[in-house]
């Protein structure tokens, strides 16, 4: 348990804990997956407003052809995965449970690009940015925050520095890790082309200590480039300490620069430019292809998996396919997570298919899936101890159960990451997390409701003035 | 195919209410089997009765309120421990009984169960006790020849005898003849209550918890120490004060149950100096010899300022939200 000792001396940030790694497939190599006979996208696989459906049912695509085009500035595009005729266009409840439209292409196995995918010309940092945007790049730590929207700060908040986030902290995940080991060259191209393109002098990449090749496959990469180009490119390795929740934007940036993001605030608040290393290696790898964003590397684990790994899949590509490819299930599933085990999400209806912000599709059995039922709070504090944003989970829990927003202001309940340490740590078992977020909805119910009781009040002042006005 | 769904996180730690309820159990069995070897059997027979009666108690009250039966939590047998660690070995077993009702049904379940009684259950049922039967709970003894235990299997022989805080209070300094030894307090060979007389097996205990990370330091060192502290400079003998009444059983086990302690550090530290005072207080200036039951007491109430006043500010926070 990640409990804050006076005796931790080398403590990146307060708090954290320690769940059990499970990184099983940390030695296994990707896996391309190709056999899927249908794939189902989403239009809508990003922060902000859904693209607008380009293709029609019976059009024939091939691998990176438009799908969906990115109208609004925050939108980003989405393209099609694999070659073949569209045999659907419609709205499909999503993973999260909205209704998104979705393109449901059937697969002619032959994956034939599109022939307008070609090594892009950059000249400058708006074809680069412009570029980013076009290859469909969303954060792919699991945010999806448009990316091209990131590396546009406003006037004055210009980034001197880019963290490149491999921490991976947590559990089972790997799929990270992998493109390190075996694409490493990409992700030094897409550092460099970053800082570059937008200006940044120099580059902290943090890995957690647990994977102790990585840091050594990164600096060997580093270094072949400065013998080959004769010039120091200022990317620098640093080893992180394996505690979760490490890859937390926030914490990642105290724990490289020491600057802490105030709440409510984005990184460019503190000139820093954090990006995940899987994004950094599609951009390298876009800038020699040109094919946009239509794979996908995913860690299949759980103890209902007969073969754990790490597969590299169609973007749409079904959840049960997906599962099916790899190896398929040894017992029963009880519980299939979209994501990790601390901020994943536990899915109802699994023929969804694979999107951007997919890292890992964990699988579990029986055992792995039971959650004991919650007891009385004992105020024990272990909740306390463990948020690395040192807010108080019990107080925002029970305020939140009181319905109390006023008490739920005090607690700083919007300032929390839902990184899940409390719940973990929790010896009754409480649901904090959840209650936390309910919280937050209410506060957020709340401060609307009073706003809009200001503005009538407002327009009531007004509308009387302008009356006495005219008597 | 049916799926659980339930919100992330989706993993939780080992530690639950009932295994850290077993590791403070497993904390007071030196004790306990100190009180056997230094007061006999009865002593053990007390803390037995105090538990069965607290497990009793909590089954039937929580039928008659008519909602769920908690006692395999543990936390009724913790309380049944910890109550007649604060009761003399000569008590009467049915005062025993009477405290078990106080602590579990009326601190304890009528304020709403598990962790919403605002006060230590253990510590108040002892002072309601003390006030209710003065006598039988200050009717202290001491086992005469307790470490030639071996030659009298059959029980131990116990005679009547002042705390040794009682003597230096009444006699003061010319009672010193009869004082017990620095190690003599610290093994128990001295008159107290069943739980509080041998640090050294509390020690163990202390050892143990802290090693399975059910306390943590702050408020047992802040208290002591402040204790430590305030009766050193008022020329009393620091480690005497801690070694001889109930300041040890009373900051280990004692001003540390979570449910009526602080969550923050700070919190915990500002009780634990709390205590500390009003314990040297009621010590050096007050009729009574011990101070450590009331002072705990006190402190418990203030629990809830505390946390609101000690509670950090969220990571980054600059200034006070809403405010330019």
């Amino acid at each position: 348990m990640g409990r804050r000792s006076i005796l931790s001396f080398n403590h990146p940030f307060s708090g954290g804990v320690h769940p059990k790694g499970n990184k099983n497939t940390h030695d296994f190599p990707s896996i391309r997956l190709d056999d899927f006979s249908s794939v189902e996208i989403l239009l809508q696989q990003h922060v902000g407003p859904p693209c607008v459906c380009v293709v029609k049912k019976g059009d024939h695509v091939d691998v990176g052809q438009l799908l969906g085009r990115a109208d609004h500035p925050m939108s980003v595009p989405v393209h099609a995965s694999v070659s073949g005729e569209v045999t659907d266009v419609s709205f499909v409840i999503s993973a999260t449970g909205a209704p998104v439209e979705a393109v449901t292409i059937a697969s002619d196995r032959k994956f034939t690009v599109d022939p307008s995918c070609v090594q892009p010309s950059i000249a400058s940092r708006e074809d680069f940015i412009k570029m980013v945007r076009s290859a469909g790049l969303v954060g792919l730590g699991g945010a999806t925050f448009p990316v091209h929207i990131k590396l546009s700060p406003p006037k004055g908040s210009e980034p001197d520095v880019l963290l490149v986030n491999a921490a991976e902290c947590e559990p089972y995940i790997t799929s990270d890790y992998r493109q390190i080991c075996e694409n490493p060259d990409e992700i030094i191209d897409g550092i460099l082309a970053v800082m570059k393109w937008i200006a940044i002098p120099r580059a902290v990449i943090g890995v957690e200590n647990n994977k102790p090749l990585a840091k050594g496959i990164l600096d060997h990469e580093i270094n072949k480039r400065r013998l080959d180009t004769k010039t120091d490119s200022n990317i620098t390795v640093k080893s992180l300490k394996t505690i979760y929740p490490h890859g937390a934007e926030k914490m990642l940036i105290y724990s490289l620069t020491g600057r802490k993001v105030p709440p409510g605030k984005l990184p460019h608040d503190v000139k820093a430019l954090v990006m995940n290393v899987g994004t950094l290696r599609f951009i390298g790898k876009y800038m020699k292809n040109g094919i946009p964003l239509v794979r996908k590397r995913i860690t299949l684990d759980g103890s209902a998996l007969n073969t754990p790994g790490n597969v590299n899949v169609p973007v749409g590509a079904r959840i049960p396919d997906v599962i099916a490819a790899s190896g398929g299930t040894k017992e029963e599933p009880s519980k299939i997570i979209m994501g990790g085990a601390m901020m994943g999400f536990a899915l109802d209806r699994i023929d969804c298919g694979i999107i951007k912000a997919n890292n890992a599709i964990l699988v579990f059995g029986s055992r792995e899936a039971k959650v004991p039922p919650e007891s009385p709070c004992i105020h024990c504090g272990r909740c306390v101890d463990v948020c690395p944003m040192n807010l108080m989970p019990t107080g925002i829990d029970q305020a939140t159960r009181r319905q109390d927003t006023d008490g739920l202001e005090q607690f700083y309940v919007l300032d929390c990451i839902e990184c899940g340490c409390c719940t973990y740590s929790c010896p009754a078992k409480r649901y904090l997390t959840q209650s936390i977020r309910n919280g937050k909805t209410l506060v957020r119910a709340e401060r609307t409701r009073v706003l809009q009781e200001q503005k009538l009040r407002e327009a009531e002042t007004m509308h009387r003035a302008e009356k006495e006005e005219r008597a | 195919m049916s799926l659980q769904v339930s919100s992330s996180p989706h993993i939780r730690d080992n530690v639950t209410t009932k295994s850290i309820m077993r590791d403070v159990i497993i904390a007071t069995v030196p004790a306990t089997l100190a009180s056997g070897i230094l007061f006999g059997l009865r002593a053990v027979l007390l803390i037995l009765i105090s538990v069965l009666s607290c497990v009793v108690f909590e089954y039937f009250s929580r039928r008659i309120i008519k909602r769920d039966n908690t006692i395999s939590d543990l936390t009724a047998i913790v309380t049944g421990i910890l109550l007649a660690f604060n009761l003399p070995p000569t008590l009467p077993i049915y005062m025993v009984v009477i405290g078990s009702f106080f602590a579990i049904v009326v601190v304890k379940q009528m304020f709403g169960g598990l962790g919403n009684n605002f006060v230590n259950p253990a510590l108040t049922a002892r002072i309601i006790l003390a006030i209710a039967f003065p006598n039988a709970m200050t009717n202290w003894s001491v086992a005469r020849g307790a470490f030639r235990f071996m030659d009298s299997l059959n029980g131990v022989d116990l005679v009547s005898s002042a705390t040794p805080l009682a003597i230096l209070k009444t006699q003061g300094i010319e009672g010193a003849a009869s004082l017990p030894t620095y190690l003599s307090l610290f093994l128990g060979d001295k008159a107290g209550c069943i739980g509080e007389v041998s640090i050294l097996a509390l020690l163990i205990g202390v050892v143990y918890m802290v090693s399975r990370k059910v306390i943590t330091l702050w408020i047992p060192l802040t208290y002591i120490g402040t204790v430590m502290l305030l009766t050193g400079l008022a020329g009393k003998d620091p480690v005497y004060e801690l070694l001889a009444g109930g300041l040890f059983l009373g900051a280990f086990f004692m001003a540390t149950d979570y449910v009526t302690s602080p969550v923050t550090r700070k919190g915990r530290i500002v009780f634990g100096i709390g205590c500390g005072l009003i314990t040297a207080v009621i010590r050096l200036f007050g009729n009574m010899a011990e101070g450590v039951s009331f002072s705990i007491l006190l402190m418990n109430i203030l629990t809830p300022h505390l946390d609101k006043f000690t509670a950090s500010k969220p990571f980054g926070e600059v200034k006070k939200h809403g405010k330019a």
